[in-house]
Order: structure tokens, then C-alpha cells, then sequence
């Protein structure tokens, strides 16, 4: 009896529509987001998640329109990231429906962002996505524009430098392992699980459900997060839970 | 045709809340947001949601002149307070250190205690344990809810549900006359969520 660990659909969106990069490169389509949303929202997703990857700023206003249509019919918190570089993206997508905003890049390129949404919002509303590749032993560092460009931060230190800022949640990325359905990079996630007080998410190469149970067990996650898995109807968020439930993690069914 | 308001003092997600409502809703009842005074004390029932500090909240509710107008709410109709909304009826909370409350419910609102074992804030789904109340009908004790906060009300007299989070016992619904309050989000706990937000509509 107790807070259940939760699973969470990604839904990559570009221009309206739901993708699945691999690698952040080859991108194939997965359908239209309402749709989907609603499916993972009657199979059990305890959340979903929502990342922009549209490049140009048109589209961005698509992303909008899809937040709105799925909050109207879908009751459960939805985080909503990609492109959020000022207050104002933050509150057009709180507005649009979301209930937690993801912050990447532009935490790196601007950490008092993090601060003043927090401030603005709530610590409540406001995860700071992060994105690591392994670069040593037990050492990560962070990267950005799709996994292309080094920063010189260490993942574990900016991860609680983050989390002083006013970061409510933390989604742990491993660079290395998205999209190739080998597994969290589980070193990562419980290094920076066990360094913050914060709830993290791990995210990136799920390919099998125990993948998503070795993510809690293993990784020390409070919440797991996978796309592919999930889009092509391999696997039913349902099943994940059963999954997770035999191997003796509480969660919501 | 009912009306049902959502109190709006410039702070949480009130597009949730309110399309939550209009998703129960049916045909007798119109949902509002509204920072109007006239508005909110015209309609028959209020929801009074919230999120982030609790010192800003009280300062937004007086800047925005909503003090008594809660207050008269409180005594007077259906009234559901949800997450802030429930903690701003307590006596006091220990955060921005120290805030008044309505004083509606006699408590304190107390942060978790720091400890390796449990994350802060207490994020995700978390079962209920009900004491009897029409708001909980059609909802199967223990169900879990969605939380998102990190301070929390110890226990009260009126308690409707408790939940176990941080080591303590806190209350997670409370049920005084007209009032019921609830520290979850039922607009985000999917069915039982909805259907809690209907049974208010029909209480």
C-alpha cells in the first residue's frame, strides 16, 4: 500500500503528427496523437508525455492544438516539452492544458529559466529534462540538439544543480541507449535517482517490459517512460503493469 | 440550468479543472471560471482549485478581493477544495514561513520530512481510504488518486480519506457540512476523478 510507480507513454510529436526517432535520426510514423492518447489513456498510462520536435515555429502552434483536443478528453497529468525557451511557452502550454512542462535545452543554455519558471509556477509544474551519454566510467555528461552537441556538464552534478533551481521532477534520457531497445542505461538513472530528492524518470532504449521493471528495480525510477514499445502495439501498457506487478512493484491497476 | 464556478485568482491550471467539470457535466449544469465576485456568490456550487505556494495564493485571493467571498462560499453552498484549496481552509501552514488559513477546518499543514526513503514532492497515484460520504459513491475504497504536492495536512477531526506518504498518515479529504476538500487532483485521477466531480455535481 503506497504511492504506485508509474508508467508513462511518449508521445514524439512533429507537426501534428506522433514519430519515433531512432537515435534521434530516422524518424517513422506512428499516427495521430489524440488517437493514441486516448488509447494509452484506456490501457492504464499513468501520464503521458508529449515532446515537440517540430522545427520550425508554425508548427509550433499545431503542438498547442494538440495539448487542447487532448485535454478535453483525456483526465490524466500530461507534461508537454520541445521548444520551451520563456515564461510565456510555459504559460501557453499550461493554458493549452498541460500539467507539468519539460525544460531542456534551454536549462542549459540559460539555468536561471529554471528558476524563474519554478518561481513563476510552481516546482510543481516544472521537469527538467536531461540528456546524458555515458563518457567515462560511472561518468555522464550532458548533451544537447538531439544528442549532437557536448556541454562539459557532468549529468549527475547539473541533475542537483537543477533540482536546487526548483526542478520538480526530473527525465533522465541515456543518449547512448534511445532507441536502441537494449534498456535504461541503469548506472545513469540511479546515480542521479539516488543523488536528488526529487522524483526521476528514466527514459530512452526500452525494448522489452521487463526493461521498464529493471528501470524501477535496478534503476532506483519513480516513473518509466517508453514510445516505441507502446506505438506499434507490441506491447499494451496493461501488460507492462503486469509485468512490473509479478516482479513486485506497486502499481496503479 | 446550475451553475457550477471554478474560482479563478491567477494561479493554477484552471483549463483542467473546469473541462474536467464540463466532461461530467451533462446538460443541467453550465460551468464558469470566474475572479468575479457577484459571479461566484451566484452560483450553486464553487470549486475552489490550486497550485504552487501557499503565501502567493492568500496574497492573489486578497489582491483579487476573494477573502470574504470564499469565506461566504464556504458557509453558504456546495463547496469542493482541491490540492491548495484544501490546505488554504486549514488554520495555518508551516509554509513561506507561516501562513494564516481560512480557519475553516481547525489543523496544520506540515511539510514531509526530508529523508532518502521518499521523494518529495509526493508525486503519482496514491490510494484513498474512505470514511463514508456521498462524494465517494460509486468510488471503491482504496482507490488510488493523483498527488502532487509536498506538504500535506496531519490529521483533523473531519477527516473523509486518509493516505500514507513520508512516513505519516495525512488527511487527503476532508468533509465539514457543505464543505469537502481534497489534497489529489481529481480532474487528473482519470475515472474515479470523474466520477468524484460528478458526485459533487449531485450532492
Amino acid at each position: 500500500m503506497g504511492l504506485a510507480k508509474r508508467i508513462i507513454p511518449c508521445l514524439d510529436v512533429d507537426a501534428g503528427r506522433v514519430v519515433k526517432g531512432v537515435n534521434f535520426v530516422d524518424i517513422r510514423d506512428a499516427g495521430d496523437p489524440v488517437e493514441i492518447a486516448e488509447r494509452y489513456d484506456k490501457q492504464g498510462a499513468d501520464e503521458l508525455t508529449f515532446l515537440d520536435i517540430t522545427a520550425s515555429s508554425d508548427d509550433r502552434e499545431t503542438m498547442v492544438h494538440v495539448v487542447e483536443q487532448v485535454a478535453s478528453e483525456v483526465f490524466i497529468p500530461l507534461t508537454v516539452g520541445g521548444g520551451i525557451r520563456k515564461l510565456a511557452d510555459v504559460r501557453r502550454m499550461l493554458n493549452a492544458g498541460a500539467d507539468k512542462i519539460a525544460i531542456n535545452t534551454a536549462a542549459v543554455f540559460n539555468p536561471e529559466f529554471v528558476k524563474e519558471a519554478s518561481d513563476h509556477f510552481g516546482s510543481q509544474c516544472i521537469v527538467v529534462a536531461i540528456d546524458a551519454k555515458q563518457v567515462g566510467e560511472q561518468k555522464w555528461e550532458i548533451f544537447t540538439h538531439g544528442g549532437r552537441k557536448a556541454t562539459g556538464l557532468d549529468a549527475v552534478e547539473w541533475a542537483q544543480k537543477m533540482v536546487n533551481f526548483g526542478a520538480g521532477e526530473l527525465l533522465v534520457t541515456s543518449m547512448d541507449r534511445d532507441g536502441t531497445r537494449n534498456g535504461f542505461d541503469l548506472d545513469l538513472t540511479r546515480s542521479i535517482s539516488e543523488a536528488v530528492n526529487v522524483p526521476v524518470i528514466a527514459s530512452g532504449g526500452v525494448g522489452n517490459l521487463d526493461h521498464l521493471a529493471d528501470g524501477v528495480i535496478e534503476g532506483k525510477a519513480d516513473a518509466v517512460l517508453a514510445a516505441s514499445i507502446f506505438h506499434f502495439g507490441e506491447y499494451t501498457v496493461a501488460e507492462a503493469k503486469e509485468t512490473m506487478a509479478g516482479r513486485g512493484i506497486e502499481v496503479r491497476i | 440550468m446550475k451553475t457550477v464556478v471554478v474560482i479563478d485568482y491567477g494561479m493554477s491550471n484552471l483549463r483542467s479543472v473546469s473541462k474536467a467539470l464540463e466532461h461530467v457535466a451533462g446538460n443541467n449544469w453550465q460551468v464558469q471560471v470566474s475572479d468575479q465576485a457577484d459571479v461566484i456568490l451566484h452560483a450553486d456550487k464553487v470549486v475552489f482549485p490550486g497550485q504552487g505556494a501557499i503565501g502567493q495564493c492568500m496574497h492573489l485571493l486578497k489582491e483579487s478581493q476573494l477573502l470574504d467571498v470564499i469565506q461566504q462560499s464556504v458557509e453558504e453552498k456546495p463547496f469542493l477544495g482541491i490540492c491548495l484549496g484544501l490546505q488554504t481552509l486549514l488554520t495555518r501552514s508551516e509554509e513561506n514561513g507561516g501562513t494564516a488559513g481560512f480557519d475553516v477546518i481547525a489543523g496544520t499543514v506540515r511539510h514531509f520530512t526530508k529523508s532518502p526513503e521518499y521523494k518529495i514532492p509526493h508525486m503519482g497515484w496514491n490510494q484513498v481510504s474512505q470514511q463514508a460520504h456521498p462524494l465517494w459513491n460509486g468510488i471503491p475504497d482504496n482507490s488510488r488518486f493523483y498527488f502532487v504536492h509536498s506538504y500535506y495536512v496531519d490529521l483533523v477531526d473531519v477527516m473523509a480519506g486518509t493516505t500514507a506518504y513520508g512516513g505519516v498518515n495525512f488527511a487527503s479529504a476532508v468533509a465539514k457540512d457543505n464543505v469537502f476538500a481534497v489534497q489529489f487532483h481529481p480532474e487528473k485521477s482519470q475515472d474515479v476523478g470523474l466520477k468524484l466531480l460528478e458526485n459533487f455535481l449531485n450532492w
